[in-house]
């Protein structure tokens, strides 16, 4: 089990590199440059350029990068005057980092009970309902799904104010718009693994020892259908993530997708960079949790990893 | 002896997408108290469905009881609630499946697969619970059973998982035994362990065993009396005897002439029985083996045979044995029976 | 069969041996068809997978001949017709510069489906290729790839597509490198997987031992053993793609305005949403629907051509 985890975390720190390496090139090669907007005289823009070590070759700057990084610095941004791109994620990030676990947390804990639902009542309206559901949610793009709850609970009965992130009522919304999808995806999963291993020899087993329904459907069944659930946690933890991008533009919050898109959009190459490598870090070290649950929970790769 | 089981006129059929599948069409026989009874077919003849009918683990629906009865020590089975059947199932009527590698569960120590048949009656504490779970992983010769007892089923080899699942069979002290195709899945030297640790137990424990099998030789070596089925239907039953040396049904014949036995002589070659089974969609009205029977006549396409009987246990469902019938003496004896 | 129960009455002549009867003893109830025909009857018997088909047809040919149908320019500005409702004019109103809504949302719907599928088949090109070759040869070659693609597949897909976008600037074809760049990936990953498994069965070990070469190993046995697979996979990841699209020309990075798609039309129909909803409502209407008839048909397509589904209803 050491062994694995160590393997694993490995394969996620080069992961990370080779993630900073593909980003740092792609930056420099965006066309034009943060200060070409600004008006500026040749020789601040020299001072400028100087400052932020443009002037040395594309090597030395990315080694000099990469030894900031190591100490957890991620440099100055270029547009947001004096402010570190350290202070801006710590600014912005707890709310992400809030939407994106109440998106998460809504969309797996019902993904899963409506999959078993309809799993458990298979053919029956019920089933009907879940199998709706999860057609909608999975042919809906979120951005579409916010802009309606916006619309419908916001502009039109008033339930939810539809912008900002001060208090409960104010994530209703946006949490919603932002696990739909997930929901949805979860939930089909589960009635798929549900249905597939009620199928299995051993529920035919656990039958024959004439213990009850229920024992059967939550001790056998459930346990064996959650696994290929969990497997798809991570992918998972990554769309979320990227649907911050949409649902905090459309219900204005300040978060740091909001950043991001807008650092994309003024060549803030440091704040670019460095978002993007927390991003990133964030779901591979995400992608690798979710890897050593799973190892946890089944027994066999518990034991092929040790 | 005692009727533990009696089957009557049982007729078990399957709704699908594509029309009624009879599996089992009027299935009737006993077993006795602690007898091996044998059932012998090909895949597909309806086999393990009367087996599983026994203990209702057929899914119903799409399964469902055309007819006939199942009476266990008197009770009627057929008729039980789910309640019912849950007294039954494993302390009265245990089951052990073909497949040991599918039929455990992966993600449960294979200790709490054995105790899980108590838990939920709470006769036992704890610890008496473990302690019965070791012993009958000791019983069925697994050695080193405390350690077993907390692993998970794939760190054990495929000839221990079948040992496990005749555990959990037996566990429950059951009265009857189950057992279907329990060495499919094995290799022939596990196979034999398998078989003889079978027979031992029956004999220590006094349970009578229905032993499913396609495989003749197993029947030679383990059962009292043979059932053989085809198409739905028992078409020949007897003693062990009378099925090997007083053959009545061509397909019993059949049988016996596509196997190998030491008497067979380099030159001679073994003779399989030519088509395939009848499609259980739409069987045929008259002898379900009718098309692949070199004995057959007009008659055998028409109608089907009614059972005649031969010795009180011995009875075959064949129109050779009526008198208009032409008298035939089936070729293909085999010495199986010493030889297992 | 009644006249046959009472045994006195049976005629002799009914005993006269036949024997075997060859045609009956193999008979087969069932009809015999081929892999391919086979799934055509099950795509055709799923009604949900049919619908999907129909109207994915019916968007492509709007898609195609839509924007011609009435005198409109998707570009053309009208400042005294802003905003107006669903008419018979404007068939589905104008937006907020006065452009016919109808023109926009089939050209939306050219340049979206156009991106969706084909980033994808590029996608499936370039990843089965790379995914079967290094699974079907092995050896150090696959051991490199591997590392390399596991190592790349930790990566988030949007973000990497985000900032080559940036790189690329805005544009259809940008769109389709941007996705085609981390797209193969994962269609390597599972074709490799697949022909790894397809290639350790008996029935190639079969074919190898019988002399049969390479080539003709993976014309005839690996890759219609993994068509059905990979032609899901491509069916699923068509709204996948969609969705990508819109979601990048969202974030203002996608398609550059006068050119428009769908996922345009959705952004400046949020910006309206307060006083005139229905400039998101219509085109919502046709991405969720082309989203779900292309999930429903893909979903058809799995069940319809996996083999191991085969003969089961």
């Amino acid at each position: 089990m050491f062994k694995y985890i160590l393997k694993r975390l490995f394969i996620s720190l080069l992961t990370i590199l080779v993630l900073v390496t593909i980003v740092f090139i792609l930056v420099r090669l965006m066309p034009g440059d943060p200060f070409s907007s600004d008006k500026l005289t040749p020789e601040i823009r020299l001072n400028l350029e100087r400052y932020y070590g443009f002037d040395k070759p594309l090597i030395i700057q990315y080694i000099t990068y990469i030894k900031n990084l190591l100490i957890g610095d991620f440099g100055y941004s270029m547009k947001y005057v004096n402010q570190s791109v350290n202070s801006i994620i710590a600014d912005s990030f707890p709310y992400s980092f809030d939407l994106g676990m109440r998106g998460l947390s809504i969309s797996i804990s019902l993904g899963i009970v409506l999959g078993l639902i309809a799993a458990l009542n298979r053919g029956k309206s019920l089933d009907y309902v879940s199998i709706i559901i999860a057609i909608i949610g999975t042919s809906v793009p979120d951005f579409i799904i916010g802009g309606l709850l916006q619309y419908f609970f916001g502009i039109k009965w008033g339930m939810f104010p539809v912008a900002q992130y001060k208090g409960l009522e104010y994530t209703v919304l946006p949490s919603i718009a932002l696990g739909f999808y997930t929901l949805a995806m979860v939930s089909r999963l589960m009635r798929a693994s549900m249905l597939e291993v009620v199928q299995q020899d051993y529920i035919k087993t656990a039958k024959s020892k004439g213990i009850s329904k229920f024992r059967i459907t939550y001790k056998h069944q459930i346990r064996n259908a959650i696994m290929p659930v969990v497997t798809v946690l991570g992918p998972t933890v990554a769309s979320v993530l990227t649907g911050t991008f949409v649902i905090e533009s459309i219900f204005a919050i300040p978060g740091m997708g909001k950043y991001y898109v807008q650092s994309v959009q003024n060549l803030d190459y440091t704040l670019i960079l460095g978002m993007t490598v927390f991003y990133g870090a964030f779901l591979v070290i995400a992608n690798m949790i979710v890897d050593i649950l799973y190892g946890m929970i089944d027994p066999r790769i518990r034991i092929a990893g040790r | 002896m005692d009727k533990i089981l009696e089957v009557k006129d049982l007729n078990f059929s399957f709704k699908t997408y594509g029309g009624i599948v009879k599996s089992v069409r009027g299935v009737s026989f006993d077993v006795n108290e602690g007898e091996i009874i044998g059932i012998v077919g090909e895949s597909g003849c309806g086999k393990s469905v009367t087996a599983q009918c026994i203990v209702r683990l057929n899914p119903e629906p799409p399964g469902y009881f055309e007819g006939g009865s199942i009476k266990y020590k008197g009770k009627e089975i057929t008729s039980m609630s789910d309640n019912e059947m849950r007294n039954i199932r494993g302390v009265e009527i245990g089951f052990i499946f073909q497949d040991p590698m599918t039929s455990l569960n992966p993600t449960m120590k294979v200790g709490k697969q054995i105790e899980e048949l108590f838990v939920q009656r709470k006769i036992y504490s704890k610890q008496q619970l473990k302690e019965k779970a070791i012993n009958i992983l000791k019983l069925v010769g697994i050695s080193d059973a405390e350690r077993r007892y907390k692993q998970y089923p794939h760190e054990l080899s495929g000839g221990m998982k079948q040992r496990v699942m005749i555990a959990i069979a037996l566990v429950g002290n059951p009265s009857v035994i189950i057992a279907d195709e329990p060495t499919t899945s094995l290799d022939v030297t596990i196979e034999a362990q398998i078989l003889d640790l079978l027979k031992d137990l029956q004999k220590k424990l006094k349970t009578s065993v229905i032993l499913i099998t396609h495989d003749l030789g197993v029947i030679a070596k383990m059962c009292d009396r043979v059932l053989v089925m085809y198409g739905g239907k028992i078409v020949e039953k007897g003693l062990v005897d009378d099925i090997f040396y007083n053959t009545k049904h061509p397909y019993t014949s059949g049988l016996l002439c596509s196997i190998a036995s030491l008497e067979t002589s380099k030159e001679e070659e073994l003779q399989p029985i030519e088509g395939t089974p009848p499609d259980l969609f739409s069987p045929p009205i008259g002898c379900p083996f009718a098309a692949r029977c070199e004995y057959a006549m007009d008659i055998c396409y028409k109608a089907m045979p009614p059972e005649y009987t031969i010795t009180n246990e011995h009875a075959t469902l064949c129109w050779l044995e009526h008198e208009f019938a032409n008298h035939v003496v089936f070729p293909c004896k085999r010495i199986l029976k010493e030889e297992a | 069969m009644e006249k046959f129960t009472d045994l006195n009455y049976i005629d002799i002549k009914l005993f006269n041996t036949v024997g075997k009867n060859t045609t009956q003893m193999e008979a087969i109830s069932r009809p015999n068809l081929t892999y391919w025909k086979d799934a055509w009857r099950r795509i055709k018997q799923n009604k949900a997978a049919f619908i999907g088909l129909i109207i994915i047809v019916i968007y492509v040919f709007f898609a195609v001949f839509g924007p011609m149908m009435n005198n409109y320019d998707y570009t053309a500005v009208n400042s005294s017709k802003m905003n107006q409702f669903v008419s018979s004019d404007h068939w589905f109103g104008t937006d907020e510069l006065g452009r016919d809504l109808w023109t926009r949302v089939w050209r939306g719907a050219r340049v979206s489906l156009t991106i969706g599928f084909l980033s994808t088949i590029l996608n499936t090109i370039i990843g089965g290729l790379v995914g079967g070759i290094s699974g079907y040869y092995g050896g150090t070659l696959d051991l490199f790839l591997m590392r390399f693609i596991d190592i790349l597949y930790g990566i988030p897909y949007l973000i990497v597509s985000i900032l080559v976008m940036v790189v690329l600037g805005p544009g259809m074809s940008s769109l389709i490198i941007a996705m085609v760049i981390v797209g193969w990936i994962g269609t390597a990953r599972f074709v490799r997987g697949e022909v790894l498994r397809i290639k350790e069965q008996d029935f190639v070990a079969a074919a190898k031992v019988l002399g049969v070469s390479d080539m003709e190993i993976i014309i005839k046995h690996i890759i219609p053993n993994i068509m059905g697979l990979i032609i899901t996979n491509l069916t699923m990841a068509v709204p996948r793609a969609i969705f990508n699209e819109a979601f990048l020309s969202y974030i203002g990075l996608g398609i550059s305005p006068p050119e428009c798609s769908w996922g345009i039309l959705a952004k400046s129909g949020i910006k309206m949403l307060r006083i005139y909803p229905y400039q998101l409502f219509i085109p919502s209407f046709f991405i969720c629907t082309t989203m779900l008839a292309l999930n429903l048909l893909g979903d058809g397509m799995r069940d319809a051509l996996d083999p191991r589904l085969r003969g089961t209803e």
